[in-house]
């Protein structure tokens, strides 16, 4: 198939936003359907059972004092393409102050009504119909966290929303970023399977040409001041409906970056990506 | 679940009809209703802090039991080769009262309702077009509201939650009932043994509760029951020996089939006949203690629903004869805090139907078998008919001699 020998254009934005119009128009018309578990994101909704672990864990094993019944406790986090919640739930239920954003109001809408239910999540979770450089004024360095799940792969200028995650990102902060790779596998199960045949993902959700290489990751994190920690592969069984860790990135990752510290330089040289595997409860 | 880590910070209800119970100071009779506690149930209650209280009110530790037939020589028996304890008899109205404690002890997450009854429940609709409030509604006689994530029905074989759930249930109601008193053994003994003899109109059962004082349990037809409960306390206690002791049921032909098989076994088996200890005799029954209930089998189809779960006898029925109904209850109740403390530690909605359902396979794979099993030797011990009493005296003479069979059981 020539499809692979494509040069992949980025496309060129002349608009100040990292936010595809294009993108934002496929998400309105699912927005009343985000909280159906069985529905056109349950794949999503499954998903939770990898990532949630996989933050936590990692939050837990960076600092020193926690509680395990409140484990992200004091811990505000920023849950970009929030969509309708679906993540900032379980992290504001661990005890995190969750700020969520989105550009498709839709979307802000039906996460806020899902939260008022809960006197517990209606408090600790503020949602924001917003772009991320909309905010980043207002919010220079103000999260511990930033989460960026499902994300990347739909954003307009790439480098410029890690740009902005930097800003508004505490130094030493955590990024947590899932996304789907680029490679010809991921076109042949990501879209092809997953959209078109078996369709647990809804029908034209995702461009191949927009999905993100790790090394392409990782190159624009470190080259914004990111420390680039773990890379691990995922992967979705749909017989199962359910996600695990695996060795090979070529389908759906997860990064784990870290901002680096007080100096503003980005310390090029020393931080060579180190791979493990995370995933395991403690 | 009021003393897991992960519950920290969640608020749990728990609707009691009854009233509080809990012993000041421990009466010098026991009660009629006892349990035959697994030690699996016993490290689940011990989790909770709440088995050293049994340990200090009082139970009685067994290592062996012994169940034989009423129409043969076979018999088989269960012990633990490291001379641990097999299980453990305890009086319900002290478990009650050491889980009331433990309760009392995390009065700040766990809220308990004495003598409370739910007379309404509204059912959240289905996730995604939430417009009313997407939890379950429980309504209280006393016209209170409450509102939560999860309701788990543990209301007992004609479980409320279940009907108003709709969840169908696979229900057999058996001709027996149950007679259950408090008896005084003729001399004091170690008392460790586990008495059990089936008898063509049921099984019944000598569980130890004190060196000299022992519970019963006697599973026969209704008439029969009444007629146990009826009679004076003499020959109330006179049935009961004979129970144990009488041979009226053998046959010559059973008796030389069971002999002849039981000496193939010696050759192929040294070790595989056991010694036939034999049942301590009952002088006396406690006044008052004679009761009786009725007994049944059932299953629900569906452990769960949105929001929803049945443990213990609302989700399944066992006749008493294997001493495990409580014992599957505290199996649902520990897998199914494991679930919802994995649930709580990765932030989800308690409710959710996926972790409910993981707990629903995982206990329905483990119980099904056993109910299916108790259910089948109940039928198959209610007979006198020659081959069948054949096929299980051999059966049980030959399980006897088979330990891994044993250990599984």
């Amino acid at each position: 198939l020539s499809l692979f020998r494509f040069t992949v254009k980025r496309p060129f934005s002349t608009s100040h936003s990292s936010v595809d119009s294009k993108e934002m128009k496929k998400f309105q018309l699912l927005a009343h359907k985000w909280w159906d578990e069985e529905g056109e994101y349950a794949a999503l909704h499954s998903m939770n059972d990898i990532r949630v672990p996989f933050i936590r864990d990692t939050l837990l094993s960076m600092s020193s004092n926690y509680h395990l019944g409140n484990p992200l406790s004091g811990i505000k986090i920023l849950d970009v393409g929030c969509g309708g919640g679906l993540l900032s739930e379980p992290l504001a239920r661990l005890g995190a102050s969750v700020t969520g954003i989105d550009p498709v109001e839709d979307n802000i809408r039906t996460a806020d009504r899902h939260k008022s239910f809960d006197p517990v999540l209606a408090k600790r979770i503020q949602y924001k119909s917003s772009s991320l450089e909309e905010i980043v004024e207002e919010s220079m360095e103000t999260f511990d966290v930033i989460v960026a799940s499902e994300v990347v792969e739909h954003v307009a200028d790439l480098e410029m929303f890690i740009s902005c995650c930097s800003q508004v990102l505490k130094p030493e902060g955590s990024l947590f970023i899932t996304t789907i790779n680029r490679t010809q596998l991921s076109y042949v199960l990501g879209i092809v399977v997953a959209e078109k045949i078996i369709g647990i993902v809804p029908e034209g959700t995702h461009e191949w040409e927009k999905f993100v290489p790790p090394e392409e990751l990782e190159r624009l994190l470190e080259s914004n001041g990111f420390s680039v920690k773990t890379v691990n592969g995922m992967l979705y069984n749909p017989l199962s409906g359910s996600w695990s860790w695996v060795e090979s990135r070529s389908l759906n990752y997860a990064v784990h970056a870290v901002k680096s510290g007080a100096r503003a330089q980005s310390q090029a040289t020393d931080t060579a990506p180190e791979t493990d595997t995370a995933g395991t409860a403690p | 679940l009021g003393h897991n880590i992960h519950f920290h910070d969640k608020k749990i209800a728990l609707l009691e009809a009854g009233p509080r119970k809990e012993y000041d100071h421990l009466p010098d009779s026991y009660s009629n209703r006892v349990s035959s506690i697994s030690p699996g149930s016993a490290t689940l209650l011990s989790s909770c802090g709440a088995w050293d209280h049994v340990c200090s009110l009082r139970f009685k530790p067994f290592r062996r039991m012994q169940v034989w037939d009423a129409c043969s020589e076979a018999m088989i028996v269960f012990e633990k080769d490291d001379l641990d304890d097999m299980g453990y008899i305890v009086e319900n109205d002290v478990i009650m009262s050491a889980l009331t404690k433990q309760l009392d002890a995390v009065a700040d997450r766990v809220e308990v309702f004495y003598g409370s009854k739910a007379v309404g429940y509204t059912w959240p609709l289905p996730s995604h077009s939430c417009d009313t409030s997407p939890w379950v509604q429980v309504e209280l006689a006393d016209g209170r509201r409450l509102q939560t994530k999860l309701l788990i029905g543990a209301d007992g074989h004609n479980s409320v939650v279940r009907k108003k759930a709709e969840i169908n249930n696979i229900e057999h109601q058996y001709d027996q009932s149950a007679v259950v008193a408090t008896l005084h053994l003729s001399e004091a003994t170690d008392n460790n043994v586990a008495w059990q003899r089936f008898l063509p109109t049921g099984p019944i059962a000598l569980l130890p509760l004190s060196d000299n004082a022992s519970s019963l349990v006697w599973s026969t037809s209704h008439d029969h029951a009444s007629e146990l409960l009826a009679m004076d306390e003499e020959s109330f206690v006179d049935s009961i020996n004979s129970a144990f002791w009488s041979n009226t049921n053998h046959s010559d032909f059973i008796d030389a089939a069971g002999a002849m098989f039981r000496s193939a076994i010696s050759l192929l088996r040294p070790s595989g006949t056991a010694v036939r200890q034999l049942p301590p005799s009952v002088a006396k029954v406690d006044p008052e203690s004679r009761a009786m209930f009725p007994l049944g089998m059932g299953h629900a189809t569906e452990y769960v629903q949105h929001r929803v779960a049945l443990i213990g006898d609302a989700a399944h029925r066992v006749h008493p004869l294997a001493g495990q109904g409580v014992n599957l209850g505290f199996g649902d109740i520990a897998c199914l805090a494991d679930h919802l403390s994995a649930a709580a530690f990765s932030g989800s909605d308690l409710g959710s139907l996926k972790h409910l359902l993981k707990f629903e396979t995982e206990r329905q794979r483990h119980n099904v078998s056993l109910i299916a099993a108790t259910d089948v030797l109940k039928r198959l011990y209610s007979t006198t008919l020659a081959p069948l009493v054949l096929l299980r005296t051999w059966g049980l003479q030959a399980t006897n001699a088979l330990p891994p069979v044993k250990v599984r059981i």
